[in-house]
Formats: C-alpha cells, structure tokens, sequence
C-alpha cells in the first residue's frame, strides 16, 4: 500500500519537477573507456544504489565480468598521464556553483591540488546519466559519490605507487598530488603512477570518506574555479557557441496558447535571400544566415491562429479552488487527531486564505540552443538542468534512439528551476534538420517570459485554533494547486490535517527555486503570526513555544539575536518581521524590516511604497562545504525572493501573457537590494544538504509580517504590494 | 542602405561589411566573435549587452552599429591588458560577485564607466550608477562591494581606462 506521504512526494516529483523514468541503456565497457580517455587511469563509480546492494549482498565490489561494468553509473574519474584529474558527471553548473563545490570534494578526498582538478558536466555522451540538477540534490547525493570515488582512487594509487617504488602502501600517503614515505626519501607524482597505465578500475563501497571536520579543502571559502573566464568574457554560453555554416532560427508563435494553426502565407519570408521556411504540424520556423534576416522573415509570415477563448488573472483564485477535471489525486500528511477536537480546545479561532501569483524564473541567460545534426547523429548545445531529459525528448521527437542523440549543456545563465524542459531545443533540432546545417535558436526576452513555464499560482486556506496560553491545537491547511513542497509543519499541533490539492492551471507551470515551499511558508508564517498577534503575543516567543526541532529553534534564535528582536522598537513607518522554516534538509530563519515610504512621482500617487531595508537570514543546511558560495545563495535567494514577495507577478488574459518585458515584469535591482546580513550555523557533525533553494522561502513571509508590524495592515496575496500600498 | 565597413573595438580597427542598422551587439557577437557582451533582453532594459563607446557605458542591443562608425567601442574582452586583469574583474572574482555570471560583462563594463566618471563613489551612487543592470541571480550586494574594492585600487582602474592624469581622479592607494 502506498503510503500518504509517499504519495505527495510522488505527486510533487512527477508534476512539479517536470520528472521522468530513468529510462536508458548504459553500455559503455572497459574498452570503450579505454578508448574515450585514452592512456591513464579511469575510476567508475557505481550508482549509490547498486553500492548499497552490494553492501547488502556482502560483495566487494570487483563490478562483474572482466569488461562489464555496473550498468548503473554515478560519475567516473580519469587521471590522465599528466596527473590531471578530470571527473564526469551528468549534474550541470547554472549558477549554484556546483562546478566548485564538486571540486572541492575531489580535491579534498584525493589530495590533489584545486587546480588540476576539472569537471566535465551535463554532456550526455561524456557523464553517466542523471536525473537532472534539481532539488537541491549535488550536495547531499552527487558530492558524496564523487568523494567516495576520490577516496577509493586515492587508495588504489597508494598501492600502485608502493608497488612501483616497491615499499609497502602503508608507509605511503599522498601530499598536493605527491606520493611520500614516512621519510620522504621516495617520491612519485601523480603523473609518474598514472603514465603509461590503461586502466579501469570500479570502486568498491567499502570505502571511508573523510569526515567534514577533517576536510581541508572543503569547508573552506573558494572562489568560482571559472572565475576568470568569466570575467573576462571567455566563457562560452550556449547562445556564444558558434559552428561551422550555422544558421539562426526563429520560430513563428502562435497568437494565444493553446492556439492551432488555421493557415499560413509565407511567400514574401521565402523571397528573402537565404530563408527556408519551415512548417511542421502547429510549428512554423524560419532558418537565414544571420538573427536580423530571420526575424524579418518571420514577421513576414501571415499566419492565421484559432484560439479558445481562455482565463484571465481576475478568475485565476476561483478557477483553482474547484476540483480538477484531471483526476488528479489529493495529497499531504495523514492528518493527525481531529481538527474539531482541536478546534474545540481552542480559546481563539482563525480562519484564512492566502494567494500567490505565478511568476516568471525570467533567468538573464534567455533560454538558447545550437542544434547540427550530422548524418542521423544530432548534437545539440543547450543550458537545461536536465541534459538526459531533453536527450530523451529529442530522441521521441525526431524518432531516433537515445544513442544517436548528444545533449551538451554549458554552464548556463541559470535557471531557478525554469529550465527543465527541452522545447527550444527540439526547436533548433527543427529547423536544422530542415536547413541541412547546424541552427542556432535564441529565445528573445518576450519568448523567454511567454513560452516558457512558470511558479504555480495557488489558493491556501488555513483553520487553526490556539490557546490563551500559546498552544496552538488545531490546523487545517489546503493548498490548491501550488504544490506540496514545504506544506509539512515543524510546530507541534496535535490535530492537524495538511492537503494539498491538484487543479487544472490556466498556465503551463512547473519547478521554481523551492517549488511550492514559497507559497507554503508564506501562508503558514503569515497565519502564525496572525495568532500571535490574536493572542498579543512576541511572534518569536510564540514560535519557539511550539518548535521543539532544535535545528529550527537554533536558526530562529540566531537570526533574532543578530537582527536585535525584542530589543528595539521599530521607528515610525517601519516594521519588523520574523519566519522560519524548513525543507531539502535546510532550516532558515528570516528577520526583515521594512520602511513605508511616502508614494513616489511616477507611481499611483495614492499608494505609499514598500522597501525591504534590513535582513537577517540564519540558514544551517549541515556541514558547510564553501561559506563564500553557501553566503551568496542565501544573499542571492533574499533579493530574488524580493520580487515574488513584493512585485512580480504574470498579468494574462485570453491565452496571452501580458508584461512579457523587463519593463513591465518587475524584477529586483539594485535600488530594491536591504543590506542582508546572512548567518550561517555550520554543523559538521551532520551531513551537507543542498543550499540553493530553501532560504528562498523565509522572505514573504517575514515582509509581510512587518508590513503588519508596520501599519496593521495584514497583507495575504503575493505579491504583497505591486503598486505600493493604500494610504 | 548605408554600410558600416570597420570597427575600433578594443584598440583595434577591424574589418565589417554591415547594414548599419543592424544591432552593435548582433555585430560584435555574430561578425566579430566578440561573445563576452550578452543578449539578455533586446530592449535596453537589463544591461547584459553593455559596452563603452567613446567612454559612455551604452545598451549595444539597442544601438545601431552606425553610431558606434568611428568611435571607440570598449567590450569586456578589451579590459585585461597584457595578461593582467582589470581590476575590475580582479575585484569581481575576489568578491564572489556572480553565480550564473550571465550579467558579469555587463556590470564590469557599466561599473568601469561609473568609476571612470566618479572615482569614489558611494554606495548611493554605485546603486544608482547600476540600476540599469540585472543581475537575477541576486548577488548585488558583492557586485557593491566588488565595485568599492576596485575603487580602492582606482590608479590602476584609471590607468587601464585611459584616462589617468586628472587631478581629482589621483588617488593614493
């Protein structure tokens, strides 16, 4: 039987990360490395799984016959002759700085200096197969891989190294990629035990990774190892790589969603020197030798759309509350005791709801392909989180196995969850097949802010009932179509009942940076607060009387003590707000204050505004691999939660999205940016866990706690103040 | 249609043979190979495409390439000079002041024009002098911050902008 909560995660993997079956064939063997890498040594690490398994079976590990290899695989680790160590892994770098993290890993566990460390990623003819870089996961599950292969590498080494200095491995080490007896009388570099070897070696799971308080190289500040290619504009994009012949696409959009093509005239686009016109089904594309010719022929098409009339924001919130048509299933914890026993117990009851628009991910980096196909071989370049993924769409797209498709993601101009799927590349490989040549597709802004998929709205009711002395004895909470990430509560509640609840979106929507735990923590941290406010109680005073999790009481007095809590008042027109929460292994704790500030000239003259001017956010996610990296996300994840927080949000109507530019979807700036003060609670006694997501989702909350501190005003749809707010 | 046939970009006059309406950065990126200014939005409106003609920071997305027919054109591949960074690039790696790094180019190149014109800025003015530039990613406070430690070391800022020598731009370090 399965069980409820198993069935919410199920729920939320298969609708909100856009996820699939692992469905592929591994079928390299020792050869074909031998082959791909050349001279060297490969170390292949088995998929966490099949460790585990043998582990179970009680077996070494030796990985089967003489040139099969597990068939499930991890990542893998060459050194080549020069002591270089490269790792392969299907994980993709798209700001979270992962590209550093993992090296950091490998660095530490084999000794190796960070420089001679490299990292190919997210190259599906290169790296094992991987789900996708999503959930927070190349920290908790790929870091600890990686290690385990650098560890096993690192022993194996030894031994080759004691062999050929013929000593025993036990008087060897390995010191900055050199081998040393207890003397130092004999020596060897990594270069002098890799030469000449051709070797694969599969690691066994009976291996000792080193402990975080032992690290050296993790735990420790590292800049972003491809800073300077960066900086100096050297690194390329997807949307900077350039091929032989290549020819730029545009494609022909539809005048609505869910609009099918009714007819199409594209005799003037085909008269324009170098334009093919591409027609497919509902697709019409344009291929010409450079962007500006492409575009003009594309806007030369007349093409005629019929479209269903459809929803807009005014009807959104009603729309989500019915039932979906879909069949979906419910979803949340097994509720525990009974609200009405709950609620009868209570001294005071609460009864609200809660919105939150959708929004767009709107990365810098618009999404972008390259697309050549040569005989029935297709490469295509392409930022996605999920190279597998869209090796797989392309394959049923054009009818061609997995193996005949290469899916290459350079690290990319992010993605906060956006880029998961793999439209614009099917479209490159569209129009590329039709041209013969290699296409380059770049999304523009409006595309980008259009066709895409967006943070799910969604609807929250919350029924709670509380005590006259803090405890609280009754929740009821039903999310409405935004998902259940996040909707587990850390308060004590006897009675509680947690749903969530699928409808049918009027918008395409998937995975946003922490998924539905924004909308979640927004709705629980607000509601808390209004019954502490019911009940004349410190907001903070009443959390911690029902927190009992001590890694969440830990964040939240951090913050607290930090941001001065209970030790100042705010001054006039300011307030101060306070929210905690947990999720992906990650707890956090978000102080904010705001200032009310009279309206500026060029806004609705009625309307005060709202700034962020002060945050305080505590964050302990276990052992801290990078603090420099793990300050930034949280920094990072503060200014962008601003803007879900206080402004952006999707205007749309009959099928058209209607602020698709910068200029009329507000995302922070600089002006926006409070000074942030991050703390963060390093535990090595407790394994790392992801970082680039969860300290996304105290911010809302807090802002619109202090909103209230500030003018009493209890503000419940995000985003909270889009025009500022009444006087 | 007029054409534009050369471009000083970066100390170099290069050979182009195009409209000159079409985009600067269309030009620079696709004609020139000069990929380090980015397309974020087409519109003027994120400032990834950034460039410096004639020392003003301006939005190559939306600037035709006959304007920039004759003037100096500064990208971000033209701020390392003999194998030394800038140093703000120097500034900016030493901050950690990106994650995607997508806008990088651009803030580097609008920061080099602000300092150029103000040589200690305040935060106030930092801010103002980069509200043009996204950075989605969020990491404005280390971009301040990177700017502040470049400002620090401003004779070399200078030095490599071409434009030392002024009295109010001296600055001991």
């Amino acid at each position: 039987m399965i069980d409820e909560q198993d069935l919410v995660e199920t729920i939320e993997v298969e609708r909100y990360e856009l996820n699939e079956e692992p469905a592929y064939n591994f079928t390299f063997d020792r050869r074909d490395f031998i082959k791909a890498f050349g001279l060297g040594i490969v170390f292949i690490i088995p998929a966490a799984r099949v460790l585990a398994q043998q582990r179970d079976q009680g077996e070494s590990g030796s990985g089967g016959g003489r040139n099969q290899l597990p068939a499930d695989i991890d990542a893998w680790i060459h050194i080549d002759e020069k002591g270089e160590v490269t790792a392969f892994t299907g994980k993709v770098e798209v700001g979270q700085n992962a590209r550093t993290s993992l090296t950091q890993a490998i660095a530490d566990e084999l000794h190796v200096p960070v420089p001679s460390v490299h990292l190919v990623m997210g190259d599906t003819d290169l790296t094992p197969f991987d789900m996708g870089t999503f959930g927070s996961l190349s920290t908790p599950r790929m870091a600890p891989q990686l290690r385990k292969a650098a560890a096993a590498a690192r022993e194996m080494l030894i031994a080759m190294a004691a062999e050929q200095l013929k000593i025993e491995p036990a008087d060897l080490r390995i010191v900055n990629a050199q081998f040393l007896n207890h003397d130092k009388s004999k020596t060897l570099t990594l270069a002098e035990v890799a030469k000449g070897r051709k070797l694969v070696k599969v690691i066994p799971d009976n291996i000792a990774i080193t402990q975080p308080k032992d690290w050296t190289v993790a735990g420790k500040s590292l800049v972003k190892v491809d800073g300077k290619e960066v900086v100096t504009g050297k690194h390329r994009y997807t949307s900077d790589i350039k091929r032989d012949r290549m020819l730029f696409g545009k494609v022909v959009r539809p005048a609505a969603f869910n609009a099918t093509l009714v007819s199409s005239d594209s005799k003037a686009a085909e008269a324009m020197p170098g334009v093919k016109v591409v027609t497919d089904g509902n697709f019409i594309g344009v291929v010409a030798p450079d962007q500006e010719t492409a575009t003009k022929a594309a806007n030369a098409i007349a093409v005629d759309w019929k479209s269903p009339g459809q929803p807009s924001n005014a009807e959104l919130f009603d729309l989500l509350r019915k039932p979906t048509n879909t069949g979906g299933r419910g979803g949340g914890s097994r509720p525990q005791g009974s609200i009405a026993d709950g609620l009868a117990a209570a001294d005071k009851k609460l009864e609200q709801t809660y919105t939150v628009a959708y929004i767009a991910h709107a990365p810098l980096e618009p999404r972008a392909a390259v697309a050549e196909w040569n005989g029935d071989k297709l490469t295509v370049w392409t930022g996605t989180q999920r190279p597998f993924g869209v090796r797989s769409e392309l394959a049923e797209a054009f009818h061609v196995s997995e193996d005949k498709v290469r899916v290459i993601v350079p690290d990319t101009g992010s993605g906060y969850g956006g880029k998961h799927t793999g439209e614009y590349a099917v479209e490159a490989a569209r129009l590329a097949k039709a041209a013969g040549k290699p296409v380059k597709l770049v999304w523009t802004r409006e595309e980008e802010f259009t066709w895409g998929y967006f943070r799910p709205a969604g609807v929250i009711d919350i029924k709670s009932g509380v005590k006259n002395d803090g405890a609280i004895t009754a929740w009821e909470f039903h999310n409405y179509n935004s998902g259940a990430s996040g909707i587990q509560i850390k308060y004590e509640i006897p009675n509680n009942d947690i749903r969530f609840h699928q409808a049918s979106s009027p918008l395409r929507q998937g995975s946003y940076r922490g998924l539905a735990a924004s909308a979640n923590h927004f709705a629980r941290e607000s509601h808390i607060d209004e019954l502490a406010n019911e009940l004349k109680m410190d907001p903070l005073e009443f959390r911690l009387k029902n927190i009992k999790d001590e890694r969440l009481r830990d964040v939240l007095q951090a913050a607290a003590k930090s941001f001065g809590w209970g030790k100042t008042k705010p001054s006039g027109g300011r307030g101060f707000g306070i929210a905690c929460g947990f999720e992906k292994g990650g707890y956090v704790a978000t102080c904010a204050e705001i200032a009310i500030q009279p309206p500026s000239t060029n806004e609705d003259k009625a309307n005060k505004r709202v700034s962020v001017v002060r945050v305080v956010a505590s964050f302990e996610c276990g052992a801290v691999v990078n603090p420099l990296h793990l300050k930034n996300q949280i920094e990072g994840a503060v200014v962008m939660a601003i803007g879900g927080a206080l402004f952006e949000s999707i205007d749309f109507a009959n099928g058209k999205i209607l602020n698709p530019h910068f200029a009329n979807y507000r995302v922070p700036r600089f002006s926006d940016m409070p000074s942030i003060e991050v703390i963060v609670l390093d535990r090595k006694d407790i394994p790392s866990a992801g970082a680039g997501e969860t300290p996304i989702v105290g911010l809302a909350p807090a802002v619109a706690n202090a909103i209230f501190n500030a003018t009493g005003v209890r503000l419940r749809s995000l985003p909270l103040a889009p025009r500022g707010i009444s006087s | 249609m007029a054409k534009v046939t050369s471009l000083n970009v970066n100390g170099k006059k290069l050979p182009v043979d195009v409209d000159s309406t079409v985009s600067l950065l269309s030009v620079l990126r696709n004609d020139l190979d000069l990929t380090g200014s980015k397309y974020g939005c087409g519109e003027g409106q994120c400032g990834a495409c950034t460039v410096l003609i004639d020392g003003q920071p301006m939005r190559s997305c939306i600037t035709q390439v006959g304007r920039a027919s004759g003037k100096l054109v500064t990208t971000i591949e033209g701020l390392e000079k003999d194998g030394k960074l800038h140093p703000l690039q120097e500034a900016f790696i030493k901050a950690d002041a990106m994650q995607c790094a997508y806008c990088t180019s651009g803030m580097i190149m609008s920061a080099s024009a602000l300092l150029a014109k103000t040589p200690k800025p305040t935060r106030e003015e930092i801010i103002r002098g980069m509200n043009g530039n996204i950075c989605r990613c969020g990491t404005y406070q280390r971009i301040v911050e990177a700017i502040q430690i470049a400002a620090s070391t401003q004779v070399s800022t200078l030095q490599h902008a071409g434009r030392a020598g002024t009295k109010d731009q001296e600055v001991t370090k």
